[in-house]
This record gives structure tokens, C-alpha cells and sequence, in this order.
């Protein structure tokens, strides 16, 4: 049962991440991007990792992709020019995408750490739970949680400064 | 399922969105594909999370999804800014600050 409902969720995130790099309409990207976080949630949830999963739908495929929607809609998908400045880079990038990914499976199998072969210890029933995370964030990880919330705020009023209309602009 | 599966898939999760930014032009699609790269490095990290029973590994995740999220906010602020000035939304075109 869970390897079946791995394998949907990975095939599920694989063809979500593949539509994003082929759809030639960057609306279709998003989409097919929504498709790809909610099977990493599944993922997540198998990982018993249950905050992050809802994290994931919450902010990632609720806000995050509705703020891609918003600018997608503004902007527009526009095609792409066949202008090529590095000649082959087409045929090019998905070779050296292969390497890279033979690299980094060569790493993870040859390594040292035994445990990759398990499936983990036995954890008890509260093992990323909502309250389990918060009691880390708010206790251990209290300087990084609070770092992590003025960086949101700079990161809101850049974007404001950013995209912002400028008063001569509109007079 | 054993952790080494989910390391594998990150893996190619993570190869998917470097060619995506390679061959992509639309600063959109780059930052949909830096999302996909993020998320793989997310999935790794969940893992071994559940690889060594320990849920500090998930309050690494959800600062990288903060990250992620400003990154995105930054990114899109950006692409809206050049598309007020005319300009064309290429990465090839828009290489003025290159060294």
C-alpha cells in the first residue's frame, strides 16, 4: 500500500516537474506545478512529516502559486525566441542534467550512511505533528523563526519597492 | 519504502529543474524551476529527517519554504517592474548586468 502510494506520488511529482520545464505556456508551467507540490505533499505525509505536508498545500500550492497566477494573467505568456546564444544549448543542458543526476545517484549509493537502506526507526505517533514542530520552533529554533519572519517582512516591502507605481508615473 | 528512494527521486527532481533553468528563457518559468529545485532539496531533507527519527530536519524544511516564498516574492516584484519598463521578459535579452 505505501509503495504504491509512493510511486503514484513520485510519478505524480515527476510528471508535475516535467511539465513545468515543457509546457511552452507559462500558465500551464503553474499548473503543472500545483500538480508537483500537492504529490510532494503525499510524499511528506508518507515521510510522517504531517506540518510540512499541510505547510506545503497551505502556502505553496494556496498563496505562493495564486501570486504566479496573478502575475502570469498581468504579464502574460509570451512565446520564447529560438535565439540561441550558446549554440546546442537545447540538446546540451538535458545531457549535462543527466550527468549531474548519475553524479549524485553515484553519491547517495556508495555512501557510507547504512540507515538510507531502511525505512527508519519506529517513531511514536506524535512525529511531526503540528504540535511537535511548534514546540521546536518556539523553543529550540526560536532566533531562526523569528529571523525567518523579518525576512518576510523585508522580502514584502521589497516587493512593494520593487513593483510599486511610482507617483510621476501615473500623473 | 526505504530512504534511498526518496533521496533518488530528489535527486532527479532536483537534475529536472537545473535543465529546466538551462533551457528556459521566461524569468517565470526560471523561478517555477528554481520552486522544483528548492522542493527537491526539501524532500532530501524530510527524508533523512525520517532517516535518523529526528523532526529537526522538518523546521530546516519549513525555513527553506520561507526562503522560498521570499525568493518568489522578490522574483515576481522583479518580473512585474521590467514588464512596466517595455522591456522584453528574456533572459537572453535582459543581460545588460552581465560581466
Amino acid at each position: 500500500m505505501e509503495a504504491v502510494l509512493f510511486f503514484l506520488a513520485a510519478l505524480g511529482a515527476l510528471g508535475g516537474a516535467m511539465g513545468v520545464i515543457a509546457m511552452r505556456n507559462p500558465f500551464y508551467s503553474v499548473l503543472a506545478l500545483i500538480v508537483h507540490l500537492f504529490s510532494l505533499a503525499v510524499l511528506f505525509l508518507l515521510l510522517t512529516a504531517a506540518f510540512v505536508a499541510a505547510a506545503q498545500v497551505v502556502v505553496y500550492a494556496g498563496a505562493v502559486m495564486v501570486l504566479y497566477v496573478f502575475v502570469v494573467a498581468y504579464v502574460g505568456g509570451g512565446g520564447e525566441s529560438a535565439w540561441e546564444p550558446i549554440p546546442g544549448q537545447r540538446f546540451l543542458a538535458p545531457l549535462l542534467g543527466i550527468a549531474l543526476f548519475v553524479e549524485l545517484s553515484v553519491a547517495v549509493l556508495s555512501s557510507a550512511l547504512l540507515a538510507l537502506g531502511t525505512h527508519g526507526p519506529d517513531v511514536e505517533a506524535g512525529f511531526g505533528d503540528p504540535a511537535a514542530i511548534g514546540t521546536l520552533l518556539l523553543e529550540k529554533f526560536l532566533l531562526p523563526f523569528e529571523a525567518s519572519s523579518i525576512l518576510l517582512l523585508l522580502a514584502a516591502v521589497g516587493a512593494i519597492v520593487l513593483a510599486g507605481r511610482k507617483r510621476e508615473e501615473t500623473a | 519504502m526505504n530512504v534511498e528512494w526518496y533521496i533518488v527521486l530528489s535527486a532527479l527532481l532536483f537534475c529536472t529543474g537545473a535543465v529546466g533553468i538551462l533551457i528556459r528563457r521566461s524569468p517565470m518559468v526560471i523561478l517555477l524551476c528554481l520552486e522544483l529545485m528548492l522542493n527537491a532539496g526539501n524532500l532530501a531533507l524530510v527524508a533523512f529527517s525520517r532517516m535518523v527519527g529526528n523532526q529537526e530536519g522538518q523546521v530546516f524544511a519549513i525555513v527553506v519554504m520561507v526562503v522560498a516564498a521570499c525568493e518568489v516574492v522578490v522574483g515576481l516584484g522583479l518580473i512585474v517592474a521590467i514588464f512596466r519598463r517595455r522591456l522584453p521578459l528574456n533572459v537572453d535579452d535582459l543581460r545588460e548586468l552581465r560581466g
